[in-house]
């Protein structure tokens, strides 16, 4: 029962309402301490004598931290040297309030046991809780707090091991010298401490002075939050997201909600110290101060000392006269609302004058500024790719304020780029912690007897698995057997992922983060730790695995009569790739089960495949290669499209149909809240490129309904050109939008329908070892049989609409990263080499071709100069086509193109094409055969550089049933 | 927020533990108009409840032969909650809750004693803080033995939910709010028996004995916390009507009713001032 029955009162002021809430203290709460005993001697974490690096505090001592010490200097926290802290409940709520990611990187903290934080829960605690005093600020009611648990520190412990308050705070430093205890600013402790040196340079610098000074302030004062409530209020402002330009640092667009067309901001003025990303406040300006973007890139070349203000800046104060036709709502940023600051990765511009500590970085992001940093390890940083955070933006300063966070490795080096990339692309990939690996079962693993009483005994039935050649998570196994009246049954066996991963562990939480294993061309970033995706879940050959299994009675011709779902146990008779898959198949003197299990499969297949076509599911393409590469260097060797054979597509059908059933079933069960996938149709808007292309090629495409596109797709083939089709066919992949997860309780059943592959409803569960998504559908079908018990998150519509938002994010995120890893190994193959390629003109543009080389399915702008002599483009509009002299580019026209890697910038190395044929004089380029040492770089620094996998890519993704996965998979079968 | 933080060894937002109540405070006999009559502080929950009978049945169309007519209303005052609501009596809401809590009641009361009578019970929310209903059957029980009633034994309800694995028992408003299910239970604690149960939100099956059993051992140490209430309250009248040592009472429990006095004589001026805040609002 309560220990402490004092009984106190705590209110709480919101909209004039009083609300009063019980406070319960207690006595039975731990100090933490090893060195005490009258506390709970579990729960001690702070070793009994310390071990102190100070110069200066001598005495054994833990730290107590202020809330500014961990929003500030979470990256200096998170460095092993500080050790035996006590971080008290106060501070963390208050923690959690103001920022979740650095709470969520403090609990990181507080749970690795070799940091020794402990903490220590004050508010309820008998002896150190503090009630507010009548006209207090919540502040200093915090501060005192704190203070108050140093002092009952220092008497609980009787001074054998001293409490030094950390704080940035001045005047709470002051109050608790004056009451007797130690404190100082984190910044003097590190100084003071024998190996606080590589500490100094990831302390975060905010001045102090921020606001104030007026004289000498590069930018316009922020509104604060008040003005900019009410001006909201008022509309004078208008609320939305800051957008930086790529090309040009000195503009910007925020979308506001409510304002159709996004408003510019041009200058320093009016960009006024906004981020990419960040939540700004934007004061529209009058209608004949409207302007329109500047057609010119601009880059920041500013260095440490050039605080002038630029003439970049002047050039754009002389605004020339915009056509007003042209003119764009123009406004000025007047406050940040919400700062999106994350850490970014870059490279240090060394400071010309040697000896200086005070460096400018230079992100990758190009939407990013620069940022000041203040560095004694510039010998071996400037070298480097790094990671820095942004502390703060003064008036005064030119550049954000920042401090460095962490070395990646040298510039160049395969391992570090791809840090980059994740990094970037926001993929969480560092090692499991000791916690999650904690919830792994323990080796060696058997399956127990009770186990298999709880399941269906499937061991007797010959099921094997069909996977790329070195797949080591094989999550699905196939059997196919006929029965005695004739039908067949036919069973999908998925690995048992969530038997292991079960909801609220550490591991659970993990995974749904993760959200999805990414696949690089060279490496494997796992959802789940390796002992699970490599071994026990993986259904491997003649081992006993746990299974989740769907089986069916399908008739002859491939319908379903019945469909029933269990937890199995099963033993895979043999883990098969595509091509021995065929070869069984192929081969009529195989008459073992497995032979026979696989051709019925495989004729299933075909029936099933043919079914779906009929009813308008797409065959959508998008280039897709692999790299061979070398095994020893890692480097890539050679380039090859990926082959597809029936035994893939077999797969593929056995899997959908799955999906499918599995789908309906757990939306019968649970209407509300059952994780689907739908794929939307696109707007009619989004065909009219596609359209347009196929017209003038002669060809009609009707897009009225997915069955229309599919066959009028399948009709516009060119004998001529055998790779038309296949272009028209990325070109209408773009036109999709994004296929994306969602909870049944949250969107019309209307709504539901995959148009891609034509199917009124799907999920995901089929690779649950490699997709969260499909975790959770494993869990809700398990309760839908009774197999498994459901737990509030997974009923609960808003959490699993939480978590769908998650799902898609990354998901998003885990293409765009193997995208780039594509494109970062496709310019380390071009790094030596200089290739000729055949390439097609996909689009045809104002200045530039659109080109694709489908031997890398890799796509590159060649860009139409006319200051050569006798070389003249013109762009016909209407017939989108480009000609110089006779020679007239249309979409779809092959040409030949010389591919060459521009190194001249090291963060944003660049492929840059050149004419090979048709040859055009004073234009085009000889063949390599004859080409000497050219380095006529002109293309650099041109406006839409050629970036192999550009933007546009990135729109148009939805599902290709499976494939992908198969596919990427091949990749790092190096 | 969390319904139970990890720190401190797993507490809930206002510092108890997951199978603490909150503190419970009562006092019988607070009117004198009505024959029976009870308050109880369940945390911030606090109602009053006045019960009336058996008495001639008032409605003579209503005839219920052989057992007696249990008459429940439930009302909750205008400024009961932060905002101030005037609540208009016998709706959806206050309909249901007087059902239930009349079957609950009714699993206690010897119906069978009284036949042709009817016994009015009201009971009156002051103040609400989550766990209203518990507070009701509790206010009810011990109002109902205030007036003499004859019951097979203590009708005593708790919530209970569920946090993560742990079972918290006795939830606050905070708490219901937070989400989890809400599990209520009204239990004849010494028989074991259940009179109404209720589930607010859907809970899988297999947590459902924890989070039950939870709520009955809440139950069980209510049922001792009125129990040792009423004793005392029994000395107190019997004392003063001279009956002084005459009354039976085991030498464990007098002892124990010694040491409690001294604690509860302060409250109990607490209480008294507090009664008549109440009286004047």
């Amino acid at each position: 029962m309560l220990t402490s029955k004092t009984f106190l009162k705590k209110n709480k002021r919101g909209n004039v309402l009083k609300i009063v809430r019980e406070h319960y203290l207690r006595d039975d709460l731990s100090c933490g301490s090893e060195l005490c005993d009258e506390c709970d001697s579990k729960e001690a974490i702070l070793e009994k004598v310390p071990t102190s690096n100070s110069k200066q505090y001598t005495v054994p001592h833990y730290l107590l931290l202020d809330t500014n010490i961990i929003l500030q200097q979470i990256d200096a926290l998170e460095e092993p040297t500080l050790c035996n802290i006590v971080v008290i409940q106060t501070i963390l709520q208050e923690v959690k309030h103001r920022s979740s990611s650095v709470y969520k990187r403090l609990k990181d903290l507080i749970t690795n046991p070799n940091r020794k934080f402990y903490v220590f829960v004050n508010e309820h605690h008998h002896e150190t809780y503090v009630e507010r005093n009548p006209g207090e600020s919540i502040n200093d009611r915090n501060d005192r707090a704190l203070r108050r648990v140093a002092t009952w520190y220092e008497e609980h412990l009787s001074s054998h091991v001293r409490v030094i308050l950390l704080t940035e705070d001045v005047r709470n430093r002051d109050l608790a010298t004056g009451e007797g205890l130690l404190s100082c600013s984190i910044a003097s402790y590190i100084s003071q401490l024998t190996n606080g040196e590589p500490l100094l340079d990831k302390l975060s610098k905010i001045d102090a002075a921020v606001e104030t000074s007026v004289k000498d302030s590069l930018y316009p004062l922020h509104a604060t939050p008040t003005e900019i409530h009410a001006g909201i209020k008022s509309k004078t402002f208008l609320q939305g997201s800051f957008q930086a330009s790529r090309e040009n640092f000195l503009e910007g667009q925020v979308n506001c909600e409510g304002y159709d067309k996004p408003i510019l901001v041009q200058g320093r003025d009016g960009l006024n110290r906004a981020i990419d990303g960040d939540t700004v406040a934007v004061r529209l300006l009058p209608e004949d101060q409207w302007s329109a973007p500047l057609e010119l890139v601009l880059e920041d070349e500013g260095n440490m000392e050039d605080d002038e203000g630029g003439e970049e800046g002047k050039e754009l104060m002389k605004k020339k006269s915009v056509p007003v036709a042209e003119r764009r709502p123009t406004g000025q940023i007047v406050g940040i609302i919400k700062r999106k600051w994350r850490q970014y990765c870059g490279i240090l511009q060394a400071n010309p004058m040697a000896g200086s500590s005070r460096h400018l970085f230079v992100p990758a992001e190009r939407k990013i500024p620069k940022i000041r940093v203040e560095t004694r390890q510039i010998a071996t940083l400037s070298t480097q790719r790094i990671v820095v955070a942004i502390d703060s933006w003064p008036r005064h300063s030119r550049y954000p304020q920042g401090h460095f966070v962490r070395a990646l490795g040298p510039i160049g080096d395969k391992d570090t780029e791809n840090e980059v990339l994740l990094l970037e692309h926001d993929v969480p990939h560092s090692k499991f912690s000791d916690l999650v690996l904690s919830y792994l079962p323990q080796m060696p693993w058997t399956i127990t007897d009770e186990e298999v009483s709880r399941r269906s005994d499937l061991r007797h039935l010959d099921v094997c698995s069909v996977d790329p050649p070195g797949c080591t998570d094989i999550d699905d196994a196939l059997h196919c057997r006929p029965l005695d009246n004739g039908n067949l049954e036919v069973g999908v066996h998925i690995a048992d992922v969530s038997h292991f991963i079960k909801p609220g562990t550490p591991l659970d939480d993990e995974a749904a983060l993760r959200a999805t294993t990414v696949y690089l061309v060279d490496k494997r970033i796992d959802m789940v730790p390796g002992l699970l995706s490599g071994n026990l879940c993986s259904l491997r050959g003649n081992e006993e695995r746990l299974a989740f299994s769907v089986i069916w009675e399908l008739t002859e011709d491939a319908r379903i009569v019945d469909a029933k779902f269990c937890k199995s146990v099963i033993r895979s008779r043999a883990a098969l790739t595509y091509e021995q898959a065929q070869l069984i198949i192929d081969d009529p003197s195989q008459q073992t089960s497995i032979a026979t299990s696989l051709r019925g499969l495989n004729r299933l297949a075909k029936i099933l495949k043919k079914r779906r076509m009929d009813n308008g599911a797409l065959v959508l393409a998008s280039p897709e290669i692999r790299f061979h590469m070398d095994s020893e260097t890692h480097e890539p060797l050679e380039v090859v499209a990926k082959k597809m054979r029936e035994t893939n597509s077999m797969v593929e059908e056995f899997m959908l149909l799955a999906n499918i059933t599995v789908a309906e079933k757990i939306f019968h069960e649970f209407p509300d809240n059952a994780m689907l996938r739908r794929h939307p149709v696109p707007p009619p808007a989004n065909f009219e490129p596609l359209q347009h292309a196929a017209k003038r090629q002669g060809f009609e495409l009707n897009v009225s309904t997915g069955k229309d596109l599919a066959t009028s797709l399948d009709l516009a083939v060119k004998p001529d050109n055998p790779y038309f089709n296949t272009m028209l066919r990325i070109i209408a992949t773009r036109c999709m939008l994004q296929a994306v997860y969602f909870s049944s309780g949250m969107v019309q059943q209307s709504d539901f329908h995959h148009y891609g592959l034509a199917a009124p409803i799907y999920t995901h569960f089929t690779s649950p070892i490699r997709r969260y998504a499909d975790i959770i559908v494993h869990r809700l079908l398990a309760a839908c049989i009774g197999a498994d018990a459901t737990y509030p998150a997974l009923l609960d519509k808003k959490a699993s609409t939480a978590l769908c938002y998650n799902l898609n994010y990354r998901n998003r995120q885990a293409q765009y990263a193997g995208r780039a890893s594509v494109a970062l190994h496709t310019h380390l193959f071009f790094r030596s080499r200089v290739q000729d390629e055949d390439g097609y003109v996909l689009y045809v543009r104002k200045n530039a071709l659109q080109v694709l080389i489908p031997k890398y399915g890799l796509e590159g702008t060649l860009f139409l100069r006319c200051d050569s002599p006798g070389v003249s483009w013109t762009y016909n509009e209407k017939e989108q086509c480009q000609s110089c002299g006779n020679v007239v580019f249309h979409s779809f026209d092959p040409v030949t193109v010389q591919l060459s890697l521009d190194r001249s910038n090291v963060q944003h190395e660049k492929l840059v094409l050149k004419l090979v044929r048709p040859v055009i004089d004073g234009y085009s380029v000889p063949s390599v055969g004859n080409n000497t040492q050219d380095d006529d770089v002109d293309m650099v620094g041109e406006k839409n550089e050629a970036e192999a996998g550009g933007t546009e890519k990135e729109q148009g993704d939805c599902d290709q049933p499976e494939t992908k996965k198969r596919k990427k998979k091949n990749k790092k079968n190096k | 927020m969390d319904l139970l933080t990890e720190y401190g060894g797993g507490l809930r937002n206002d510092g108890r533990r997951g199978h603490e109540l909150r503190k419970i405070r009562c006092r019988l006999g607070v009117f004198s108009q009505s024959d029976g009559s009870a308050y109880i502080e369940q945390g911030n929950t606090k109602v009053l409840a006045a019960v009336y009978g058996p008495r001639p049945v008032r409605n003579k169309q209503i005839k219920v032969h052989g057992s007696v007519l249990i008459n429940f209303q439930y009302s909750m005052a205008v400024f009961s909650t932060g905002e101030r609501k005037t609540r208009p009596r016998g709706d959806r809401k206050t309909s249901e809750i007087s059902l239930q809590l009349r079957q609950a009641v009714s699993a206690a009361i010897m119906t069978e004693v009284h036949p042709r009578s009817q016994i009015d019970i009201f009971v009156e929310v002051l103040q609400a803080d989550g766990g209203n209903f518990c507070a009701c059957v509790n206010a009810a029980t011990l109002a109902l033995i205030d007036a003499g009633i004859p019951m097979r034994e203590y009708v005593v309800a708790c919530s209970a939910s569920l946090a993560g694995d742990t079972p918290l028992v006795d939830i606050s408003h905070l708490e219901e709010t937070l989400g989890g299910p809400n599990l209520t239970v009204a239990a004849l604690p010494l028989s074991g028996k259940v009179a109404v149960m209720e589930l607010s939100q859907k809970l899988h099956l297999d947590h459902l004995p924890r989070v039950l059993d939870c709520a009955l051992k809440g139950c069980a140490d209510i049922h001792a916390i009125l129990d040792t209430a009423i004793k005392q309250h029994l000395i107190k009248v019997a004392g003063a009507r001279g009956l002084g040592k005459k009354f039976h009472l085991g030498q464990q429990t007098q002892n124990k009713l010694k040491n409690d006095k001294e604690e509860e004589e302060e409250e109990d001026d607490e209480m008294s001032k507090k009664d008549v805040e109440m009286i004047t609002l």
